[in-house]
C-alpha cells in the first residue's frame, strides 16, 4: 500500500510516498534522491548506509522509512556548511582517508557520532568504534588518522 | 520483503489490541532481527507492530538489590549508563559487546530475549545473574525462560516488559565473537550471584545453558585455575562453518577462565 511519510532531513521537512516495507535508505536514495547514503551489504554489517536519526547513528538499511516518520534525519548531504566542508570531511580529504569512497559517507556519519560521545578518542577507541563500518580499500589506517585529526580540529574550533 | 501493515501504538494496551486483531502479527522494537529475517523472507508477518515508542517499556532504574531494565531499552543505553556500570559492571560490559555501535543504537533487551538467538549475548546475562523476566502476563525466572533454539517460555502474543537483574557479588562476561557478525561463537557469563555461583554459556548450544561442574568448582575456589581443567562434552553443541562442536567446547573453558579472571580484576 502506498503511504506518505514526512521527516526532517538535513533540517528541511521532506514528504514522500513509499510502501510500509520501504527501507529508510531506499526512501532517502530513491524518493528524496539523496544518493550520498550508500547501500553496501543490505544486511546491517557494512555501515555504508549510516545516517543519524534523532541524533543517533543507525544503519538505514535496517530501519523502515515509516519508522523515521516525524523524526530528524541527517545524511552526509547535511554535514557540510554550504561549500565549506565539515572538519571531519576536511580531515578525510587531507589524510587520504578514502580510496574508492564507497564507505566514506557511512564512515563520516559514524565518526561524528563517536566524537559526540567521546570527543578525544584514542586510536584503539576509534578502531573499536568502527566495528560496524567496513572499508575494503584503505586498511583503515588513514581513516583512523582522519578521525583523530578531526577530533583535534574540532576540539580547537 | 513481503508487504505488511504497519502500526505504531503509543501504549501497551493499544499494542495488545492490535496484536489480537491481526492475522499474523509480529512485534518490532529495534528491528535488528525481524527486518533482516523479513528481507530474507524467513519471516513474512501480516502486521508489524512497532513498540519502539512505548514509554512504559523504556525505564532503566537501579534499586538497592536489582537493576531493572525495560524491554525497550536499547543496548547503547545500558552500555552507557553510569548507574548500570556501577551496580553491575558486567551487564554494561556485555551490552557494549553486542553487535556494533549502530546496532546497539537500535537493538533492545526485549527484542534480543524474545527472539532468543542461540548466539545472542543477553541470554548469558539473564541466566548468569539469575534474572527475572516480567511480561504483560506474569514473571518468569531466567532459568525457566530459554527453552531451545529460538524458543522461549513466552506464549503467543506475550510481550516482555522488563527484566530484573539481581546485583551479584562479582561477575564478568567474556566472549569469542564471530569477527564479521559480532555474534558470540561462545560467550561465558560467570557470577557469584545472589543465589550462588552461576556459569552461563551462550553461542555454543541451541540456547543458553549452565555448567554445573564449573559452578561447583568456583564455589570451592573462585579462581581461573578452578575451571581450567574442566572439559565440556561437545555432544549437544553447535557445529557450523564458523566453529565445530569440539572447538566450541574448548572455547567454553577458555572463556570461563578469562571471565573468572576478569571478575576478580
Amino acid at each position: 500500500m502506498t503511504i506518505t511519510v514526512t521527516m526532517t532531513v538535513n533540517g528541511e521537512e521532506r514528504t514522500g510516498t513509499c510502501e510500509e516495507r520501504t527501507l529508510l535508505v531506499t526512501f532517502l536514495r530513491e524518493t528524496l534522491r539523496l544518493t550520498g547514503t550508500h547501500i553496501g551489504c543490505d544486511t546491517s554489517q557494512c555501515g555504508a548506509c549510516v545516517v543519524h536519526v534523532d541524533g543517533d547513528s543507525v544503519k538505514s538499511c535496517t530501519m523502515l522509512a515509516i519508522q523515521a516518520d516525524g523524526r530528524q534525519v541527517t545524511t552526509i548531504e547535511g554535514v557540510a556548511d554550504g561549500d565549506t566542508l565539515h572538519p571531519m570531511q576536511q580531515a578525510f580529504h587531507e589524510n587520504h582517508g578514502l580510496q574508492c569512497g564507497y564507505c566514506t559517507p557511512g564512515m563520516i556519519m559514524s565518526a561524528l557520532d563517536l566524537l559526540k560521545h567521546n570527543p578525544d578518542p584514542s586510536e584503539r577507541e576509534i578502531r573499536e568504534h568502527l566495528e560496524g563500518n567496513l572499508c575494503r580499500c584503505t586498511g583503515y589506517h588513514n581513516i583512523v588518522k582522519s578521525i583523530r585529526a578531526a577530533a583535534d580540529k574540532m576540539a580547537g574550533a | 520483503m513481503y508487504a505488511f501493515q504497519f502500526h505504531r501504538p503509543s501504549s501497551l494496551d493499544d499494542a495488545e489490541r492490535i496484536f489480537g486483531e491481526s492475522d499474523d502479527p509480529r512485534y518490532v522494537a529495534g528491528g535488528h532481527t525481524i527486518l533482516p529475517s523479513m528481507k530474507l523472507r524467513l519471516a513474512a508477518p501480516s502486521d508489524i507492530i512497532d513498540i519502539g515508542d512505548i514509554e512504559a517499556l523504556k525505564g532503566l532504574r537501579v534499586e538497592s538489590d536489582d537493576v531493572i531494565v525495560g524491554a525497550g531499552v536499547r543496548h547503547a543505553d545500558v552500555a552507557r549508563s553510569n548507574d548500570v556500570s556501577s551496580a553491575i559492571p558486567a551487564l554494561a560490559d556485555l551490552a557494549a559487546m553486542i553487535g556494533d555501535f549502530q546496532v546497539r543504537n537500535r537493538g533492545t533487551l526485549g527484542g534480543s530475549i524474545a527472539n532468543a538467538d542461540p548466539a545472542a549475548d543477553y541470554p548469558a546475562a539473564l541466566v548468569g545473574l539469575g534474572a527475572t523476566v516480567t511480561t504483560n502476563k506474569r514473571t518468569i525466572a531466567a532459568d525457566d525462560y530459554f527453552l531451545d533454539l529460538f524458543e522461549t517460555a513466552l506464549d503467543d502474543g506475550e510481550l516482555v516488559t522488563s527484566v530484573s537483574f539481581p546485583k551479584p557479588r562479582r561477575a564478568a562476561y567474556m566472549k569469542f565473537p564471530n569477527p564479521a557478525s559480532r555474534y558470540a561463537i561462545v560467550g561465558v557469563f560467570v557470577a557469584e550471584a545472589r543465589d550462588g555461583m552461576r556459569v552461563a554459556v551462550t553461542g555454543a548450544g541451541p540456547c543458553v545453558f549452565r555448567v554445573a561442574e564449573m559452578e561447583a568448582a568456583l564455589a570451592g575456589s573462585f579462581t581461573p585455575e578452578a575451571v581450567a581443567d574442566i572439559k565440556i562434552a561437545d555432544d549437544n553443541l553447535n557445529s557450523d562453518i564458523h566453529a565445530v562442536a569440539d572447538y566450541r567446547a574448548h572455547l567454553i573453558t577458555v572463556m570461563a577462565k578469562r571471565a573468572v579472571a576478569k571478575a576478580l580484576d
